[in-house]
C-alpha cells in the first residue's frame, strides 16, 4: 500500500474514531470472537493503528506539557553537570556515573522533543551551557554560582560537589513528577505516564547510588 | 526472510562496542574477564578446532558457535506490520495482527492455561487458542484499561495489574480525570476464568503503589490458597484516594509505602475474600557492594589512604576509606566525652580507630535514615520447588527464602555499578543460577546502538553457591540495532532443553535472542528473530515484550504487531532430539515470573539429546558415539522384551564406562535416562 493511501484511509478513520472517542470497544465486556482476531487487511490494520496513535496527539494535557518542557531544562543542566567531568580530574567511577547520566538524559531529552512537537508543541532545544534562565526556579537545579563551583572543581573535590549536586537535581526531578502527578487530567497519556514514572524510578535508584559513593569517597585531609 | 540488499549496509560488529567504556570501569576488577564472553561468539580457543574428531578430550569442548556474518539484523528496513526480518535457527510460525479493539495499544505480557494463551493489553486483555500455532484463534477481547495489564493465571483465576492513572474500578474507558478519585484502579484485579470466553470481574485489591508487576506464588504446603507478590514502582497514591497510604520515609512513618512489596492472599475457592496480608520490609538494612568486588586499583587507593592516616571502615563486606564527613562528627564526639575541646588528639584518632565497627554499626542502624536499600522491587520471580526467589529491586538484585509465603526474608543482595535498574530474575533449572536482567532506561530508550556498552541494560549472570550471589558475566543482544528501535533487556523464559541451560529472551525492538548460559562464564547466542523499526522516521514503540517457551514453541508479545509463535529450528548448536525432547515438557499452566521446575520424560529424544551433547563436546569417542546411537536407533525399532533388554544393557555399559569419558556426569544422566526408556 502506498503512503498517500494510507493517509486517506486514515484521515477518514481519525474523523470516525474521535466519535467513538477511540477508546477500542466499551470498558468490563467481553466480546467473543471465534477465529481471526480482525477481518481487516493489514492495510487497514495500519490506518487504524495510525488513527488511534494520531487521536492520542489530540488529547493532551497543558500540565503534561509543562512537565515534558521543563524537564528538557532539568535534563539538559544535567548534561552540562556531566559534561565537566571529563576536564576536572574526576574518579573512575564518577566518570562511568556522569557517562551513564549523559547517555540516559540526552535519549530522554530526544523523546520528549518527540512528544511536543507531535503534539504540535514548540520543542525546547539544549543550550549547552546549563544556565536556563526560564528553568533555574524548578526543583533540583542548580543556581549560576552552583555551576560555576562545580566547573572549577577538581579531583576528589569534584567527585563531591557532583555528587552532592546531582543528588540535588536528581530529587528535584522526583519531585517533579509527584508534583505532575497531584494535578487533575495529568500523565494519563501513556507515553507521558510511562516516562515520568522511569525517570521517577530510575533516579530514585541512582540518588541511593550516588548516596553510597558520596559515603566512599576518601577523606580529602587524611591527617587524623 | 533475510534481505542481503539490506546486508550491504550493515556496519561491521566491532569490539569498539563493548570496549568504548571498559577504560572507566577500571574499578570493577571482574569486567575484564566477562566482556569477551558477551560480544564474542567463538567461545573456544583457536587451537582447539585443529584438534582430532575421533579421541575423546579430556574435558569437553566448550560450545563453539558460527553466527551468520554480516549480521543479517544489521539494517533491516522498516514497518508496522511489513518490516523486513532477520532469522537464525528459529522459524516463524505464525504472525498475528492484534483484534481491533487493542490496535494501537500497547500489548504487554503473557501467561498461559491449557492451550490458552493470555495476552495483557493497555486496553485490557486479549486471549489466544494456540493449539494450532500456525494459526492462532482469538477467544476473547476483554476491554478494560489500565497499564501495564501484566496478567498470570492460577486455576480458574486470573490476575491483572493496573498502574497507569487512567485506570477505572468499573473498566470504564473514560479515564480518571481527578488526581484524587474512588474510581481510579491501582492494584490487582481478580477475574473467574471457568469460562475463559467471558471472564467475570471478581473483585480487586487495590495498593499503595499500584502494580507494576505482580507474581503468583503457588506454596507447595498451601494448596487452599494462592499469593501475589505486588512489585509497585509507580508514586505513592495520596492517602484521600486511598486511606493509609503514606509516601513518607518509614522513619517518620512506620506504615509508609516505601521499601516494602506487598504480598495478597487469594483463597482459591473464595477469591472475593483476596486481601493485603503482609508487607514485608526485605531491604532493611540492606547494605550492598558497589561493585563486584575491589579491584587492584581500589585496594591500591585504600592502601595509600590508610598509610596517610586516613580511617578505613568496612562497608558491604569490604574495606572502605571513610570520609571527614563520616568520621568529624564521631572525633567530635570522643573529644567531648573526654570534656575536652577543639581539635581531636592522636589519642582521639586511635580511640576511634578501635571503636569504628561500633560507631559504623550505630550509623546504620535501620531507621535513622541512613542507606536504607532500595525503595521497591520492578518484579520478582519465585522459583517455590527450590524454595528461592530472585528479586530485582531497584539498584539490587535479591535472593529470597519463601518457604513462608507471607514472609520472604532476604538471604543475599547484589548491586552492580553497571545496572541502572534491576528489571527481573530467571532461574536455571538446577537452581544454581540466576540471571538478572537490567532495563535500563526502562524500555522506552534505543540502548542496543553501537556506543552502548555491552554492559549496560544486558543481563548479569550469578552462581548461587551457598546462598551467596557470586557474579560470573554480562549478556546482551549482540547485533546493534538503529536509534529508532527501543532496545533493552526485557522478559523471557527458559528453554526445557535437557542438560542445558537456555534462555528466550525479549529484547523489544531488537528482538528475540536465544542464549545459551551452560557455561555461566561465557553465555553465547544461538538463535534469534528480528524486525526492522515500526516507523523509519520517527522512534516508535514495538518490539516484544516478552517471549516464553510454552508446550513446544516460542510465544511473543509484540507490543504493537499483536502475537508471534516461532520455533526452533535444528543446526549444529541445537540437535532435533534437543528440541523434541524440550517439546517432551508439558505444563498445564505458565506464569514466567512463577518459575515451574521441568522435569523430562524418558523418551528416545532425551537419550538422544544427552549422545548430541556428549557428541558436540567431544566428551567420548566418536566411534562409540555411533555405537550408542546404533544401540538406541535398534531399541527404538524393537519392542517388548527385546526392547528392555537392550535398553538395560546398554544403560549398564554407560553407567561403568562414564568414568573413563571426558563427562562422566552427563554419561550417567544418558545412562539413568536409557534406563528410565527400559521401564525400570
Amino acid at each position: 500500500m502506498k503512503v498517500t493511501e494510507i493517509h486517506l484511509r486514515h484521515a477518514v478513520l481519525v474523523g470516525a474514531l474521535l466519535l467513538l472517542q477511540a477508546c477500542g470497544g466499551t470498558g468490563g465486556t467481553a466480546a467473543q470472537s471465534p477465529g481471526a482476531a480482525t477481518t481487516m487487511s493489514m492495510a487497514e490494520l495500519e490506518a487504524l493503528y495510525r488513527a488511534r496513535q494520531d487521536s492520542v496527539l489530540m488529547r493532551v494535557s497543558e500540565a503534561d506539557v509543562r512537565f515534558m518542557t521543563g524537564m528538557i531544562g532539568h535534563h539538559a543542566q544535567a548534561l552540562v553537570m556531566s559534561g565537566f567531568a571529563s576536564a576536572s580530574g574526576a574518579g573512575s567511577q564518577i566518570r562511568i556515573l556522569t557517562s551513564r547520566i549523559i547517555n540516559a538524559q540526552t535519549d530522554e531529552i530526544a523523546y520528549m522533543q518527540q512528544w511536543l512537537s507531535e503534539r504540535g508543541r514548540p520543542a525546547p532545544e539544549v543550550d549547552g551551557t546549563g544556565h536556563m534562565a526560564q528553568h533555574m526556579q524548578m526543583p533540583g537545579m542548580l543556581s549560576s554560582q552552583q555551576l560555576e563551583r562545580l566547573e572549577n572543581a577538581r579531583g576528589v573535590e569534584f567527585d563531591r560537589l557532583f555528587l552532592t549536586y546531582m543528588i540535588q537535581h536528581h530529587e528535584g526531578a522526583v519531585t517533579m513528577v509527584h508534583e505532575l502527578f497531584a494535578i487533575d487530567g495529568a500523565a494519563l497519556d501513556d507515553l507521558a505516564f510511562k516516562l515520568a514514572s522511569d525517570i521517577q524510578v530510575d533516579q530514585i535508584t541512582e540518588v541511593a547510588r550516588m548516596q553510597s559513593m558520596l559515603d566512599a569517597l576518601p577523606a580529602s585531609e587524611p591527617n587524623h | 526472510m533475510i534481505s542481503i540488499a539490506r546486508l550491504l549496509s550493515s556496519l561491521p560488529r566491532t569490539p569498539a562496542r563493548s570496549t568504548s567504556l571498559f577504560t572507566f570501569a577500571a574499578g570493577l576488577v571482574t569486567l575484564a574477564g566477562c566482556a569477551g564472553g558477551s560480544a564474542t561468539s567463538a567461545v573456544s580457543s583457536p587451537r582447539e578446532t585443529a584438534t582430532t574428531a575421533v579421541a575423546p578430550r579430556m574435558t569437553p569442548l566448550p560450545l563453539r558457535v558460527t553466527p551468520p556474518s554480516p549480521d543479517p539484523r544489521v539494517g533491516l528496513g522498516a514497518g508496522l506490520f511489513d518490516a523486513e526480518e532477520a532469522t537464525w535457527n528459529l522459524r516463524v510460525v505464525s504472525s498475528t495482527p492484534p483484534a481491533e479493539a487493542f490496535v494501537g495499544f500497547t500489548n504487554s505480557d503473557l501467561a498461559f492455561t491449557g492451550e490458552y494463551a493470555i495476552q495483557g493489553n493497555y486496553n485490557g486483555i486479549q486471549v489466544w487458542n494456540i493449539e494450532n500455532p500456525n494459526g492462532p484463534a482469538s477467544v476473547t477481547t476483554y476491554v478494560c484499561p489500565a497499564s501495564q495489564s501484566d496478567v498470570s493465571v492460577y486455576k480458574h483465576l486470573m490476575f491483572v495489574s493496573g498502574e497507569g492513572l487512567g485506570g477505572r474500578v468499573d473498566c470504564g474507558t473514560e479515564g480518571v480525570p481527578d488526581a484524587v478519585s474512588q474510581d481510579r484502579l491501582r492494584g490487582i484485579r481478580i477475574f473467574d476464568i471457568t469460562d475463559i470466553r467471558s471472564p467475570r470481574y471478581i473483585t480487586n485489591v487495590q495498593t499503595c503503589r499500584g502494580s507494576h508487576t505482580h507474581t503468583v506464588l503457588e506454596a507447595p504446603n498451601d494448596p487452599d490458597n494462592v499469593y501475589i507478590y505486588v512489585s509497585g514502582s509507580s508514586s505513592v497514591r495520596p492517602s484521600e484516594e486511598l486511606a493509609g497510604c503514606s509516601g513518607a520515609l518509614p522513619s517518620e512513618d512506620p506504615n509508609s509505602a516505601l521499601f516494602r512489596i506487598e504480598v495478597i492472599r487469594v483463597p482459591v475457592d473464595n477469591p472475593a475474600a483476596a486481601e493485603i496480608v503482609s508487607s514485608p520490609r526485605i531491604f532493611e538494612e540492606l547494605l550492598a557492594p558497589e561493585t563486584h568486588g575491589l579491584s587492584v586499583a581500589d585496594l591500591a587507593q585504600i592502601e595509600a589512604a590508610r598509610e596517610s592516616g586516613a580511617f578505613i571502615g568496612m562497608r558491604g563486606g569490604q574495606e572502605s576509606v571513610l570520609s571527614d564527613r563520616q568520621t568529624g562528627p564521631w572525633l567530635e564526639e570522643i573529644v567531648a566525652a573526654r570534656g575536652g575541646r577543639g581539635a581531636a588528639t592522636a589519642a582521639d584518632s586511635a580511640s576511634l580507630r578501635e571503636r569504628l565497627p561500633e560507631f559504623q554499626a550505630r550509623r546504620q542502624r535501620p531507621g535513622t535514615g541512613g542507606n536504607r536499600g532500595p525503595s521497591q522491587c520492578h518484579d520478582i520471580t519465585v522459583y517455590p520447588e527450590i524454595g528461592f526467589a530472585g528479586g530485582a529491586c531497584g539498584g539490587y538484585g535479591l535472593l529470597l527464602d519463601i518457604s513462608d509465603p507471607t514472609n520472604p526474608v532476604r538471604l543475599e543482595a547484589a548491586a552492580d555499578s553497571n545496572f541502572a535498574y534491576w528489571h527481573s530474575a530467571t532461574f536455571n533449572n538446577d537452581g544454581t543460577k540466576v540471571l538478572f536482567t537490567d532495563e535500563w532506561g526502562g524500555g522506552g530508550g534505543p540502548k542496543c546502538r553501537v556506543g552502548d556498552p555491552m554492559e549496560w541494560g544486558a543481563n548479569a549472570i550469578f552462581t548461587i553457591e551457598d546462598g551467596k550471589l557470586v557474579f560470573q558475566s554480562y549478556y546482551k543482544m549482540p547485533a546493534p540495532q538503529t536509534s529508532l528501535e527501543n532496545c533493552v533487556a526485557h522478559n523471557g523464559s527458559l528453554i526445557p532443553v535437557p542438560g542445558r541451560d537456555i534462555m528466550a529472551q525479549s529484547w523489544y525492538q531488537g528482538g528475540v535472542s536465544v542464549f545459551d548460559w551452560t557455561d555461566a562464564k561465557n553465555p553465547v547466542e544461538i538463535a534469534f528473530h528480528d524486525r526492522g523499526p515500526t516507523d523509519a522516521t520517527r522512534q516508535g514503540a514495538g518490539g516484544t515484550w516478552s517471549v516464553y517457551w510454552y508446550n513446544g514453541v516460542l510465544v511473543s508479545s509484540e507490543i504493537a504487531r499483536g502475537l508471534d509463535i516461532f520455533e526452533l529450528t535444528a543446526s549444529d548448536v541445537m540437535s532435533q532430539n534437543e528440541i523434541d525432547a524440550a517439546k517432551s515438557v508439558r505444563l498445564d499452566h505458565l506464569n514466567a515470573q512463577g518459575q515451574p521446575r521441568f522435569v523430562w520424560p524418558y523418551t528416545f529424544a532425551l537419550a538422544g539429546a544427552y549422545v548430541d551433547q556428549l557428541d558436540r563436546s567431544r566428551s567420548m569417542a566418536s566411534s562409540r558415539i555411533a555405537e550408542v546411537r546404533g544401540t538406541l536407533a535398534a531399541a527404538e525399532r524393537a519392542s517388548g522384551a527385546a526392547r528392555r533388554t537392550a535398553l538395560r544393557s546398554l544403560a549398564g555399559e554407560l553407567e561403568r564406562e562414564a568414568g573413563r569419558t571426558a563427562d562422566a556426569s552427563k554419561v550417567r544422566t544418558l545412562a539413568e535416562a536409557v534406563r528410565g526408556l527400559a521401564g525400570s
